[in-house]
């Protein structure tokens, strides 16, 4: 299921490609530490040189999260974070900036709202593409099928213990880019790269032209240079959490933020 | 689709059911179907599971004539199928028997599992202590104070019992924290999941190993009895148990199955686990199902006396049977199981678990105006583990009630 029009994700990778440039992706939390917080930190993050935002809807049951998003996921949910206040975010976003937005979801919060009315009212707040981390590509045929009709990329993800054939299945509900997870196991900040994701590149790269991000885990500059020698982005979540996290009640948090971005996509001005 | 050859290929039991997790535990699902189905193609797979459950967990459990209770009821004569008397205390072994060889035949070797009351960490511990297998258990914190004396089971069993403190502390967030650990160890443990929850193949495999019940219920209908029974009641959580002992009877007709959900303390969410009357469809924990959650769509919290029923999720084969007008489902308070309980224990001699108590209630209230009808009551678990909590909302039995005063301290 291609999508015919370009939009802002393919057109990113598009001007990578072209210019020889890998892409950063940020992940927050929408709503963390509270709604009215979340638009001027993905401005924080595209000033400090992020590419592409994931926004984060919370959930109250988030399985496939270490300690550091549930704990934001429950800040945010505190806040009264729901699917039409993440809609709100991201118009407001837009009034300011055209960086691409993908919503990071679990499925029930946007499965209570609807798919139909979500690609609707996604597209039309000016959000990208979505990616759902628990539907599998086998349920996800009538929610790909609406939400590309509004022009909106699907992102599946990949694991390490994904078979050939289910890799086949990812790529081909797919568009914009493929998430590879970067090792079995759930979000969060690790010493050193998994040694899975050098072949999941690889073999992801021989059945699928999309851009390739690899995520979870990923943490310092130096593992941001060695991701983005595999593949076409790369992705940051935890670690940028935990930052929020940190800095919830100080006056500088978005200077802050723009400074830790800053250092961590310095490998990809080099 | 007859209901007897369901769910389909993906797990589906007509909407429910289904798979939905992180890619990551796709292929592992993938593998743990594949095994399954190898190894119930296999006869000696059958025959050490069928010496199991006869020589270890004490199968077949008697169907009980409880005459003092159909007596002091005035109605439908009360049969009780005594899955308490089972090693461990309750069903849950016969699932755990199943689950621990297929382990042992996809070689792991290490095993996790979450576990409410405490009964499916009690059944685990048993069989990893008897297969030898590392054993690790999730339990919420609150859950673990409910239940204390099934912690110490477990722990004397040689399982490492792991509190989990997020969120409502209880089922719901065990299971979660077992899946992050499953997601995380996946090459080398099986999840020995403990209700007819979860992605498939569980809900399938649990049934399966637990169908047992209902095909003895059957046979020993048939010969105590002379008919089939004209209703079968057990109580829901996930729905083990209950699918456990409806699913032989889903194809006769006659024969009416009533599942009893959590009625808690009132009708608000939060309050109770009745996921027909207060919740709708959505997903949990890899399954599609009716689901008690809020308008946006976040799971809802759930309270019942019992920690095996307080449960968000229904296991989605029963929101099939109820789709289809096949299964009939009520709820029950949390005072009326505790009633229950102790008119049980007074007119038979059998103290059962708060869950199977819920079932009882049920039968206690319908049994005067369905006079000439039979009952079989899956009594699915004993009360033993329960005692603490009987002792806390009975005070009138304690009159030394020092200690009982002490524990509902502890609860505050």
């Amino acid at each position: 299921m291609p999508v015919e029009t370009a939009t802002r994700i393919s057109t990113l990778f598009a001007n990578c490609r072209s210019a020889g440039k890998k892409a950063f992706i940020a992940y927050l939390t929408c709503g963390d530490p509270s709604p009215r917080d979340t638009a001027s930190l993905v401005l924080a993050l595209e000033r400090g040189g992020a590419h592409l935002i994931e926004l984060g809807v919370p959930f109250s049951d988030p399985i496939a999260d270490g300690r550091v998003i549930q704990r934001a996921s429950d800040r945010a949910l505190r806040s009264g974070m729901t699917v039409p206040l993440v809609l709100e975010i991201v118009r407001e976003i837009r009034r300011h900036s055209q960086i691409p937005l993908l919503l990071f979801s679990y499925l029930n919060p946007l499965l209570r709202y609807g798919f139909d009315k979500l690609a609707r009212n996604a597209a039309d707040a000016g959000v990208d593409g979505v990616l759902l981390t628990d539907l599998c590509v086998e349920e996800a045929g009538d929610p790909v099928r609406r939400l590309r009709e509004q022009g909106l990329d699907t992102i599946f993800l990949a694991a390490p213990t994904s078979t050939e054939r289910r890799l086949r299945l990812v790529a081909e509900h797919s568009s914009g880019f493929i998430y590879l997870v970067s090792r079995t196991g759930v979000t969060g900040e690790q010493a050193s790269l998994s040694e899975a994701a050098a072949p999941l590149v690889k073999r992801m790269r021989a059945l699928s032209n999309l851009p390739i991000a690899v995520g979870f885990g990923i943490s310092t500059p130096e593992q941001v240079a060695e991701v983005t020698g595999l593949a076409d982005a790369v992705v940051v979540g935890s670690a940028i959490v935990k930052l929020i996290e940190a800095n919830t009640v100080s006056p500088n948090l978005r200077a802050t933020l723009e400074n830790f971005t800053r250092q961590l996509t310095a490998p990809l001005r080099a | 689709m007859s209901s007897t050859t369901l769910p389909d290929a993906l797990g589906h039991f007509g909407p429910y059911g289904g798979r939905y997790v992180p890619e990551v535990l796709m292929s592992p699902l993938e593998e743990l179907e594949r095994a399954y189905s190898d190894a119930r193609l296999d006869p000696s797979f059958e025959a050490e599971l069928h010496s199991l459950l006869h020589h270890y967990a004490g199968r077949p459990t008697p169907l009980y004539f409880a005459s003092r209770l159909t007596e002091s009821c005035g109605g439908a004569q009360i049969w009780l199928k005594r899955e308490d008397l089972l090693h461990t205390g309750a069903h849950k072994i016969n699932n755990c028997l199943g689950q621990i060889l297929l382990a042992r035949r996809m070689g792991k070797h290490r095993i996790i599992a979450e576990t409410g009351a405490g009964q499916h960490g009690v059944a685990t511990a048993t069989v990893c202590a008897l297969f030898g297998m590392e054993c690790v258990v999730y339990m919420g914190e609150e859950d673990m104070r409910r239940q204390r004396l099934n912690v110490f089971r477990m722990r004397l069993l040689g399982a490492t019992v792991v509190a989990v403190a997020n969120g409502s502390r209880t089922l719901k967030d065990a299971i979660s924290e077992a899946m992050r650990d499953w997601v995380t160890n996946v090459a080398t443990t099986h999840y020995l999941l403990g209700s007819a929850l979860g992605a498939h193949p569980y809900p399938m495999m649990v049934r399966d190993f637990h169908k047992v019940i209902g095909e003895e219920t059957r046979a020993q209908s048939l010969e105590q009895i002379g008919r089939l029974p004209d209703t079968i009641l057990a109580c829901v959580g996930g729905g083990s148990n209950a699918i456990g002992v409806f699913y032989p009877f889903v194809g006769d007709a006659s024969v009416r199955l009533i599942g009893i959900e959590a009625g808690g303390r009132g009708h608000r969410l939060g309050d109770h686990a009745a996921r027909f009357s207060g919740g709708s469809p959505g997903v949990l924990h890899g399954a599609f199902s009716y689901l008690l959650q809020d308008d946006q769509g976040q799971v809802g919290l759930t309270h019942s006396v019992s920690a095996g029923l307080d449960y968000a999720l229904i296991g989605p084969e029963h929101a099939w049977l109820h789709d289809r007008n096949r299964a009939e489902y009520v709820s029950i308070s949390d005072a009326d199981a505790l009633t229950a309980a102790k008119t049980l224990a007074r007119l038979e001699g059998i103290i059962p678990a708060l869950e199977s108590s819920h079932a009882i209630a049920e039968a206690i209230r319908r049994a005067p105006s369905e006079p000439n009808h039979v009952y079989v009551v899956n009594v699915s678990g004993r009360g033993d583990k329960d005692i603490d909590i009987y002792r806390e909302n009975m005070p009138e039995l304690d009159p030394d009630d020092s200690a009982s005063s002490e524990q509902r301290g502890d609860a505050g």
